[in-house]
C-alpha cells in the first residue's frame, strides 16, 4: 500500500545548494551552470558552422542553416514581413538560448530547466520590451507611437476611454509580463510533473515492485512530452517578440 | 463539530486547510476557460488545415499564437495558486 506520498515544499525542487562563492550575489549553483552552458552551447552553435562554412553544408553547418532557415520562413515572414529580416539573428539567438535552457530539464545529472526560476523569463521579457518600445518610438515618436498603440482605428467615440485605458494596460503592462509568465509557468509546471512522476514511481516501487511499470512508463512518456514543450515554448517566445516587434513596424495590421 | 473546529484554527491547521483547498480552486476554476479555448482554436485550426492544406503552415503560426494568448491565463492561475 502507499500511504504516505510525500511531496517536498516547492522551494525544495528549484532551488539548488550553491557550489562556490557562497552568500555573495555571484554565487553558483546547479542553475547558473545550465545558464553558462546554454550561452556556450549557442555560441559554438554558430561559430562552429560559420567558421568552416561550405557550399555543401554537412552536420552543424545543416542544423544552423536549416535552423535560420526555419526562423525566418515560419517567425519574421509570418508575422513581421520582408522587412523584419534584419531581426533574424536576435530572434534565432533567443530561440536557441531558450530552448538549451529548457533542454536541461531532460538531461541526467542537471535535470532543471533554468527557466523554472523567473529570472531569465524576466530578464528576456524586458529585454523585448526595451526593443519594440524603441523601435516604435524611432518610428512614429514618442507621442505618435502611443497613439498609435493605444488607439486602435475605427473605435466609436463613447467607448474610446475605455479601449485607451485597457489598450495602455495590455500593450504597455501585460505584454512583458505574461510573456516572462508564459514561458515560466510552462517550464515550472513541466518540471512538478516529472517530479511527481519520478517521485510517485519510487514510491510505489518500494511498495510493489511490478507496479511501478504504470508510473514509470507514464514518466517516460511525459519526458518525452516536455521535449516537445521545451522546443514549443522557445518557438512561441520568439514568434511573440516578432509580433511585437511587426506590431511596433506596422501599426496599420 | 464546532469544539473540533476551533480546536484546529487555534493550532493553525485550519489555515493550512483552507490555504490549500484555495490553492486547488484557483487552478481549477483559472483552467476552465482557457481549456475550452484552447479547444476551439485548435479544433478550428484543423479545421482550415483539412480544407485548406497548402495554408497548413501559415494556420499552424497562428494556432500556436493563438494557443499562447489563451494559455497564459491559464498559466496566471497556475503562478498564483503558488503565490497564495
Amino acid at each position: 500500500m502507499v500511504l504516505g506520498l510525500e511531496f517536498p515544499p516547492v522551494s525544495h525542487l528549484v532551488n539548488w545548494p550553491e557550489i562556490a562563492f557562497k552568500d555573495t550575489p555571484f554565487a553558483i549553483s546547479k542553475v547558473t551552470i545550465t545558464y553558462v552552458l546554454a550561452v556556450v552551447f549557442t555560441f559554438l552553435l554558430f561559430f562552429v558552422a560559420g567558421r568552416r562554412a561550405k557550399l555543401v553544408p554537412a552536420g552543424v553547418q545543416n542544423v544552423a542553416e536549416s535552423s535560420l532557415d526555419f526562423v525566418r520562413e515560419s517567425v519574421i515572414m509570418q508575422t513581421i514581413g520582408a522587412d523584419g529580416v534584419g531581426f533574424l539573428p536576435f530572434l534565432t539567438t533567443m530561440f536557441f538560448f531558450i530552448f538549451f535552457i529548457n533542454i536541461f530539464e531532460v538531461i541526467p545529472i542537471f535535470q532543471m530547466p533554468g527557466n523554472a526560476r523567473i529570472a531569465v523569463p524576466l530578464l528576456l521579457a524586458v529585454t523585448v520590451w526595451i526593443m519594440y518600445n524603441f523601435i516604435g518610438i524611432k518610428r512614429a515618436g514618442f507621442f505618435g507611437y502611443l497613439k498609435q498603440s493605444c488607439v486602435p482605428p475605427g473605435v466609436p467615440k463613447f467607448v474610446l476611454p475605455l479601449v485607451v485605458f485597457i489598450e495602455f494596460i495590455s500593450v504597455f503592462f501585460v505584454r512583458p509580463f505574461s510573456l516572462a509568465i508564459r514561458l515560466f509557468a510552462n517550464m515550472l509546471a513541466g518540471h512538478f510533473i516529472l517530479v511527481t512522476f519520478a517521485l510517485l514511481t519510487a514510491d510505489v516501487w518500494a511498495a510493489t515492485y511490478v507496479g511501478a511499470a504504470v508510473p514509470f512508463a507514464l514518466l517516460v512518456a511525459l519526458t518525452g512530452f516536455e521535449v516537445l514543450v521545451a522546443l514549443l515554448q522557445a518557438f512561441i517566445f520568439s514568434i511573440l517578440t516578432a509580433v511585437y516587434i511587426g506590431g511596433a513596424m506596422h501599426p496599420d495590421h | 463539530m464546532l469544539r473540533l473546529l476551533l480546536a484546529a484554527q487555534q493550532s493553525g491547521e485550519l489555515q493550512t486547510g483552507l490555504k490549500a483547498i484555495g490553492r486547488g480552486i484557483v487552478y481549477g476554476a483559472a483552467a476552465i476557460g482557457p481549456g475550452i479555448g484552447i479547444g476551439l482554436v485548435v479544433g478550428n485550426a484543423i479545421t482550415a488545415m483539412a480544407r485548406q492544406p497548402e495554408a497548413a503552415g501559415m494556420v499552424r503560426t497562428t494556432m500556436f499564437l493563438g494557443i499562447a494568448f489563451t494559455e497564459a491565463l491559464a498559466l496566471f492561475g497556475f503562478v498564483l495558486a503558488f503565490i497564495l
